[in-house]
């Protein structure tokens, strides 16, 4: 399982097809976790509102390329043409995932047949049209996706993640 | 929403964390882990020098990184009654995992009981006795009192037939060398007891009689194998799902290197999916063969090898029997076994004949002959590594079909060399130490038929949950239920008395065809509902815990916590058994009978351990083992040289094969001809009903299931068990994803919930084993074949709409599991 491409590479390199890439605006809050334990547990992090892109960036079913919260967590924001739970735009249909495999950090490939995302690692497959369940795999905890939010120029803004991105012990670094 | 934890930090491991060595209890590949736990007020920072990975943690870390762990890999437990944190993470050390963790074992912190997080709060924590109609608690001198003093009511120095036990022989959870040799000591040392059963099965016997009984062990391998080999035969099995870093860490390498692989399964699983994306499609042949056929294939596989003139003929002549007839077939022997001319001669089948029974094309058949045993382009021999499972050992006619698929290895000279091996995958880990069970017999007592058939007065289960996991399950649960209920009455109606009024209580309604049923287990089981006493047991990391996986490989999980409120090791517990019962017998005049349960002075499981597998292997200690940490050592331990245990990387290497017994060292082979469906009613029941309803495991509900019933990541993704179905069949009875559907036949019903599945074959289902909500036991007829190996695969029902897709199951993926490559 050695021998690919490492995590801190692809992050910088768009690995999905197709898209343009969106500009990350704000600087991350760094936020270390000195809080007793218990807190750190509980607390959530701050998250900083990144522009991921416009509505009218979007087609249906074709991924584009975004980071969140950072420039090194790649991800993908999709307009599936239904409305999903947790999808937003006036249409309910735009989510965000992260697209890094939660189970060992191999970058995921987008299919656009199933709407899965699917790890080359180690065949794990990530529903977008079910919140980023696992359908099949090997991670323990199904794939971290983004609170969304699109304002009325038809911005798309990142503000939170709902799950630990795989490779950091805090999403916000 | 599929359901997320929320989780977007972690506490970081201090650089100064405790190390303890951990191996997965869950499946038998016993994947190698880290416990580390540090003080609850502590903890690591991002700089290098301030955690244990000594990396910049300020940073996103790359691709299989060490220094990462997820949510489920974290809890605060107790440790010598304090509050610490626990990560427990692959160990990337580990040869058998290489860091890989599993969907199951990468949840082992989230799945320990903590007061602090909520977790597991269905552990038992203190033994229980039913009193006032429901379970209260007491001490342990209260229960085993109770349990003792009902147990010696019925059992009698030379005859303890009415004395029924029911106890895990295995290794991982909460089994391991120190727990089968405490309730071995105590079962078939203090006592002689018949009428016992295994955790997964019916009576106490092998799974695999025929390969023992041929000289083979069935664990002969080592797991690098799979990457010197040319050929992968995997035979009723699903390793992606259950033995899943087995899979990736070893056989994937061996595809990737250019071996071809060969799956015999009726349906199409995930692995298929997978190892056509590593070794390529052109390079793996699936023979999808009618439900119980494969007698009819591996002998047509060995026909034509013959005919061919693939054999090994030296192998034959050296390390095989030579002449004719080594072992009749008779009632302890379901065929004959003996030299290779004498089996190729009964097991004689053509290709054509074989394609005709088993469903697929016969071209299919010669290129599985040809990948396992056609000499090179340069003449040297071909390497294949068969690996089977429950498809089998659960299916038609079991010794049959084991034997004739362990003929292959022998006749192909694939056993003993390197990228050789006929191998059970295995389900838990092994950690069998125990007294001789001679006493048992062969064939071994239908424990859950006489059970039904009212027999047995006094039933101790250890860590069995037959309401979840027997065969005639539906008849099984309602005589078990009724004669456990005379008793429990009869307990109530002495509410109040004392507790000799309370035993005579008891013992009354016993002899009047009640059941007195003790539970020892972690937490609160299906048929622990049915208990009169429940004793609560820890698993491994809340004790010292040795096993060996399917390489053999011995290790030491250490306690790395404290085990909830009180309690125990099985082994101490059956040893406060014996020792109550010493007592109770004393008291009762027994004195003779009394003194055969001495000898149980155990503080801890070490005692256990040196009072049972370091007697007969004494270069094996607690610190020795502790020492070798992940990586263990391979059984059977040779010695103990310059600070390290040596062992045996895979056996039969000198072509002597002795796991029959026999002085000469030959193995034998089987005449294992095919017969059919062997079990009673198998025939009659396909013939009636229209859909087979094959079953198994899947990847999150294994043997982990008991814990995961309570964790909200499996529980979501599954909420009922599945039936994988046609969308051709949907139709026929009209039915859509996520609908719950009845499964029926004469011999009872159950239900699941509908999950598409376009690779099904039409007519062939596909039902989750073992769940809590829907127990696909109860739609197995009672047929076993002649040692009582249960035949749980070959099962047919119908199937009706019960009723729509219930909310729970609105959010989920009922999308294909396959991965899809970019």
């Amino acid at each position: 399982m050695s021998g690919c491409n490492k995590l801190v590479d692809v992050g910088r390199r768009q690995f999905l097809r197709g898209g343009s890439m969106a500009a990350a605006c704000a600087a991350t809050a760094v936020v270390l976790p000195n809080q007793p334990a218990k807190a750190a547990q509980t607390a959530r992090v701050e998250y900083p509102t990144n522009r991921l892109g416009n509505v009218s960036d979007l087609s249906d079913n074709e991924p584009l390329d975004v980071s969140y919260p950072d420039e090194d967590a790649p991800g993908v924001i999709l307009k599936l043409g239904k409305k999903v739970e947790g999808g937003v735009g006036p249409d309910g249909d735009i989510v965000g995932f992260s697209t890094v495999c939660p189970h060992k950090g191999f970058p995921m490939n987008y299919d656009g047949d199933s709407r899965t995302l699917n790890c080359p690692g180690h065949y794990s497959v990530f529903d977008v049209e079910a919140g980023g369940q696992q359908t099949f795999g090997h991670a323990t905890q199904n794939l971290p996706q983004y609170m969304l939010r699109v304002d009325d120029k038809g911005d798309i803004y990142a503000e939170g993640v709902d799950e630990l991105l795989y490779g950091r012990l805090s999403n916000v670094l | 929403m599929a359901f997320k934890r929320q989780i977007d930090r972690l506490p970081i491991i201090p650089a100064d964390a405790k190390q303890q060595n951990v191996t997965c209890h869950y499946c038998i590949v016993g994947c190698g882990y880290k416990a580390y736990t540090w003080p609850i007020n502590k903890q690591g920072g991002t700089a290098p020098g301030k955690n244990i990975f000594g990396a910049d943690l300020s940073k996103q870390q790359e691709t299989d990184t060490e220094a990462w762990y997820a949510p489920s890999m974290y809890n605060i437990v107790k440790q010598d009654g304090k509050d610490v944190h626990l990560v427990i993470k692959p160990d990337n050390k580990c040869v058998v995992n290489s860091g890989l963790g599993s969907v199951r074992g990468a949840r082992m912190a989230e799945n320990r009981r903590s007061d602090v997080t909520g977790t597991q709060q269905q552990r038992l924590e203190q033994p229980m006795v039913w009193r006032y109609g429901t379970w209260q608690p007491t001490s342990w001198d209260d229960a085993l009192d109770l349990v003792a003093q009902v147990t010696a009511r019925f059992v009698e120095k030379d005859n303890e037939d009415d004395l029924f036990v029911s106890m895990f022989d295995h290794g991982g959870s909460a089994g391991g060398y120190e727990n089968t040799w405490g309730t071995g000591k105590l079962y078939f040392g203090s006592m002689k007891v018949k009428n016992c059963r295994i955790h997964n099965r019916p009576a106490y016997n092998s799974e695999v009689h025929s390969s023992r009984d041929m000289g083979v062990d069935e664990l002969n391998y080592a797991y690098e194998d799979y990457k010197l080999t040319d050929t992968i035969m995997i035979v009723g099995a699903n390793p992606l799902e259950t033995q899943t870093n087995l899979f990736l860490n070893h056989m994937v390498p061996g595809w990737r290197n250019g071996a071809k692989a060969i799956f015999v399964d009726p349906r199409r699983t995930v692995s298929i999916n997978a190892a056509q994306d590593a070794a390529g499609t052109e390079n793996v042949l699936h023979l999808p063969i009618n439900s119980g056929t494969d007698i009819a294939l591996f002998n047509a596989l060995l026909s034509y090898i013959a005919d061919k003139g693939w054999i090994d003929k030296n192998f034959i002549a050296s390390s095989t029997f030579a002449k004719g007839e080594a072992v009749a077939e008779s009632g302890t022997h379901p065929c004959a076994l003996g030299s290779f001319d004498m089996a190729l001669k009964a097991i004689r089948i053509s290709t054509s004949e074989a394609a005709k029974i088993c469903g697929v094309p016969e071209a299919d058949i010669i290129k599985a002959a040809e990948w396992i045993a056609k000499p090179n382009d340069d003449g040297s021999r071909r390497k294949c590594s068969t690996a089977y499972e429950k498809g089998i050992i659960w299916g038609n006619d079991n010794y049959r079909v084991v034997g004739s698929l362990v003929n292959l290895g022998l006749a192909t000279g694939n056993i003993g060399r390197e990228g050789g091996g006929v191998c059970r995958l295995g389900g838990h880990q092994e950690g069998y130490f125990r007294p001789g069970d001679g006493h048992v017999g062969r064939p071994a007592p239908y424990v859950d038929d006489l059970l039904i058939k009212g027999k047995g007065a006094v039933h101790h289960i250890w860590a069995n949950d037959h309401y979840k996991t027997t065969l005639n399950a539906s008849q099984f649960k309602a005589v078990y239920n009724k004669r456990t209920n005379m008793v429990k009455e009869a307990m109530d109606a002495a509410a109040g008395k004392s507790r000799e009024e309370l035993v005579e209580a008891i013992v009354a309604a016993i002899k009047a065809g009640g059941l007195f049923s003790v539970n020892v287990d972690i937490i609160h089981s299906q048929i622990g509902q049915a208990a009169h006493v429940i004793l609560p047991a820890v698993e491994a990391g809340e004790m010292n815990l040795t096993s060996m996986n399917g390489e053999r490989r011995l290790r030491l999980t250490e306690k790395y916590m404290d085990g909830p409120g009180s309690a125990k090791p099985d082994c101490l517990i059956a040893a406060g058994l014996a020792q109550h019962m010493e007592r109770v017998l004393n008291k009762m005049g027994k004195t003779d009978y009394a003194s055969q349960f001495k000898g149980y002075d155990w503080a801890t499981e070490e005692d256990a351990f040196k009072d049972g597998y370091s007697k007969a292997h004494t270069d094996v200690t607690y610190d020795r083992l502790r020492a070798m940490g992940t990586n263990g050592v391979q059984e059977p331990v040779t010695v103990f040289k310059d600070g390290k245990l040596l062992g045996t990387k895979r056996l039969y290497t000198d072509g002597v094969f002795n796991r029959h017994g026999r002085k000469d060292g030959k193995a034998l082979f089987a005449a294992a001809t095919w017969r059919g469906l062997q079990a009673p009613g198998k025939q009659a029941q396909k013939d009636k009903f229209a859909f087979l309803i094959n079953n198994g495991r899947s990847n999150i509900n294994w043997q982990n299931w008991f814990l995961d019933q309570d964790n909200d990541f499996v529980s979501d993704r599954y909420p009922y068990p599945f039936i994988e179905m046609h969308p051709d069949d949907m139709k026929k009875v009209d039915v859509k994803q996520g609908d719950l559907v009845e499964i029926f036949n004469d011999d009872g019903a159950t239900q699941a919930m509908v999950y598409p599945t376009e690779t099904a074959k039409k007519g062939e289902t596909f039902m989750l084993f073992g769940s809590p909500q829907g127990t696909q036991g109860n739609v197995i007829n009672n047929g076993v074949n002649e040692l009582v190996l249960p035949n749980y695969k070959q099962t047919w029902a119908n199937i009706r709409k019960l009723a729509d897709a219930p909310v729970a199951v609105s959010h989920i993926s009922f999308k294909s599991k396959e991965y899809r490559s970019a």
